[in-house]
């Protein structure tokens, strides 16, 4: 009788170390090893963990083992540098993804304004180009106007300062959007380029800053 | 006496899984997930976690941004469980038509207790601990 307990007891704790290990995290070789490869950088196997490794699931809970790996669900998608490792727009444009412009019409369509503003930028870096494009596939008017831009080109402070720490187009890209470490896809437009088809649009910003 | 022993070394046993489970907390969360807990610890329930990336391949910012008037701020929000029964915020889809219902806590509750409210793995999150290192 107290045999067969105690086989049952011991039988479920086995059980239990072998699920905590089978949740924990791989182990920080980092932790370790001192002279570890990627000592800052986290590495390709690290990306999208499943929720319970990520550090802010708890695994303990039944709901977190019912939630989606992120690894999974962006294998069909165009990969990217950084953020989710996922090039949204790309995704977005091969219709990979269609999300629903309103909550309960899945055909609801925006209304897309193509402009795009030109940023001077001082120094050496490519000048930034800003579609509208782009953000008003995903985003209303009034997720940026008049808060954090004013409508009216060249009339917004920007810098490359500000837009780490979260503010102007930091609000979104550094949080959701694609993030800071992807130079390029803002500053794409070289600068003798810039001065020979867009002199006029880059001109005006340079000017209205000053005031 | 075997039977006491025995539940003695579960309980220490159970312990120390605890502990390493509790104290191995590196975060590799994914990027734009946002933990929300301006009244979950001191209710006693588990934090919210919103995956943004999973949000994003079902709906454009703007039905949340704009719509349903989402502020662009980690626990700007007052959200509570009466809006949301109300068909306010996590309500207006979490409720048995367009996405599952309230009922499911721990889909919602799944945080680890006591994570702050932030967004994570942020660019000024990285700044202060630099990109992405394992904490
Ligand atoms: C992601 C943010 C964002 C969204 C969404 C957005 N805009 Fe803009 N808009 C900007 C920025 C940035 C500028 C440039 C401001 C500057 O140069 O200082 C701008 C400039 C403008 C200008 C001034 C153009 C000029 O030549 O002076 C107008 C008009 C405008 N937007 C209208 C709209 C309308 C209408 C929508 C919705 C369909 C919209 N915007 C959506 C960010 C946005
Ligand atoms: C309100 C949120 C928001 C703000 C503010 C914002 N963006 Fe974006 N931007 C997005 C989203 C969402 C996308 C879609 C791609 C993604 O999520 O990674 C995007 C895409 C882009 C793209 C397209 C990239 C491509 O591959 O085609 C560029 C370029 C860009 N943003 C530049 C800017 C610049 C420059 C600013 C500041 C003047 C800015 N954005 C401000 C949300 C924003
Ligand atoms: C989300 C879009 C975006 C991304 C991504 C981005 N920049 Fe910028 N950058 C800007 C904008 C907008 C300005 C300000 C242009 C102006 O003055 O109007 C700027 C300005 C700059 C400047 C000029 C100095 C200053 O602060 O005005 C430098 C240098 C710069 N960026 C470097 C970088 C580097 C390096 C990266 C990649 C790590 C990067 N940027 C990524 C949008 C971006
Ligand atoms: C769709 C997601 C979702 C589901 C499902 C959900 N909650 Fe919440 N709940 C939230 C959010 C978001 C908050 C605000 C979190 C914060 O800031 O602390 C919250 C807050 C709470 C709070 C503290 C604030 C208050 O209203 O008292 C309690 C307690 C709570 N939830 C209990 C529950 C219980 C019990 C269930 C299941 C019957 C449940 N929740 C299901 C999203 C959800
Ligand atoms: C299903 C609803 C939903 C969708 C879709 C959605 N968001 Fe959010 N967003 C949220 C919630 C919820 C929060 C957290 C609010 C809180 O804590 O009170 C948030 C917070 C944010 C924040 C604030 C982060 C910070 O600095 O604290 C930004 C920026 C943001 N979202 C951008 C976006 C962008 C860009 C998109 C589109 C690519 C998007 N969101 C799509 C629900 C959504
Ligand atoms: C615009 C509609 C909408 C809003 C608002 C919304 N959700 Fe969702 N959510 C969905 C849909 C649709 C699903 C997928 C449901 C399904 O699989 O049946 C989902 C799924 C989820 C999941 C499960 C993800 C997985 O891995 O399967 C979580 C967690 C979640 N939502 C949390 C929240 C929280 C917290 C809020 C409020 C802060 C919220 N949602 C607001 C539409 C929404």
């Amino acid at each position: 009788m107290v045999r067969s307990k105690f086989f049952v007891s011991l039988i479920s704790s086995l059980g239990i170390i072998a699920l905590s290990v089978a949740w924990m995290p791989v182990p920080d070789a980092a932790a370790a090893d001192p002279n570890t490869f990627n000592r800052l950088m986290k590495p390709p196997s690290k990306r999208n963990p499943p929720p319970t490794q990520d550090g802010i699931h708890d695994p303990g809970s039944i709901g977190t083992q019912g939630l989606q790996t992120p690894r999974e669900a962006f294998k069909p998608l165009p990969p990217a540098q950084s953020g989710n490792y996922v090039d949204w727009v790309k995704a977005f444009d091969a219709k990979k993804i269609q999300p629903r412009f309103d909550s309960k019409d899945p055909k609801a369509k925006p209304v897309i304004m193509d402009l795009t503003i030109v940023r001077q930028v001082k120094g050496s870096m490519p000048d930034v180009i800003f579609p509208h494009k782009q953000h008003t596939e995903w985003l209303d008017c009034s997720n940026c106007h008049p808060v954090p831009f004013v409508p009216q080109k060249g009339a917004n402070q920007m810098s490359m300062a500000s837009i780490m720490l979260g503010e102007s187009c930091g609000v979104c890209h550094g949080k959701v959007a694609f993030p800071v470490a992807d130079c390029r896809r803002c500053h794409t437009e070289t600068k003798g380029k810039a001065t020979k088809t867009s002199a006029k649009a880059a001109a005006k910003p340079a000017k209205s800053k000053k005031k | 006496m075997a039977l006491t022993l025995c539940k003695r070394i579960t309980v220490l046993v159970l312990t120390i899984v605890c502990l390493v489970l509790l104290t191995h907390n590196a975060s590799h969360a994914e990027y734009g997930d946002v933990v929300m807990n301006k009244y979950s610890d001191d209710s006693g329930i588990r934090p919210v976690v919103f995956p943004h990336w999973f949000h994003r391949v079902r709906f454009r910012c703007k039905v949340c941004h704009a719509d349903l008037g989402f502020k662009f701020k980690a626990g700007g929000n007052d959200i509570n469980m009466l809006k949301i029964i109300d068909g306010e915020y996590c309500g207006a889809c979490h409720n048995g038509d367009i996405a599952w219902s309230v009922e499911n806590c721990d889909l919602c509750h799944s945080g680890k207790p006591k994570t702050p409210t932030q967004v994570h793995e942020s660019t000024l999150q990285k700044l202060i601990r630099p990109a992405g290192a394992p904490k």
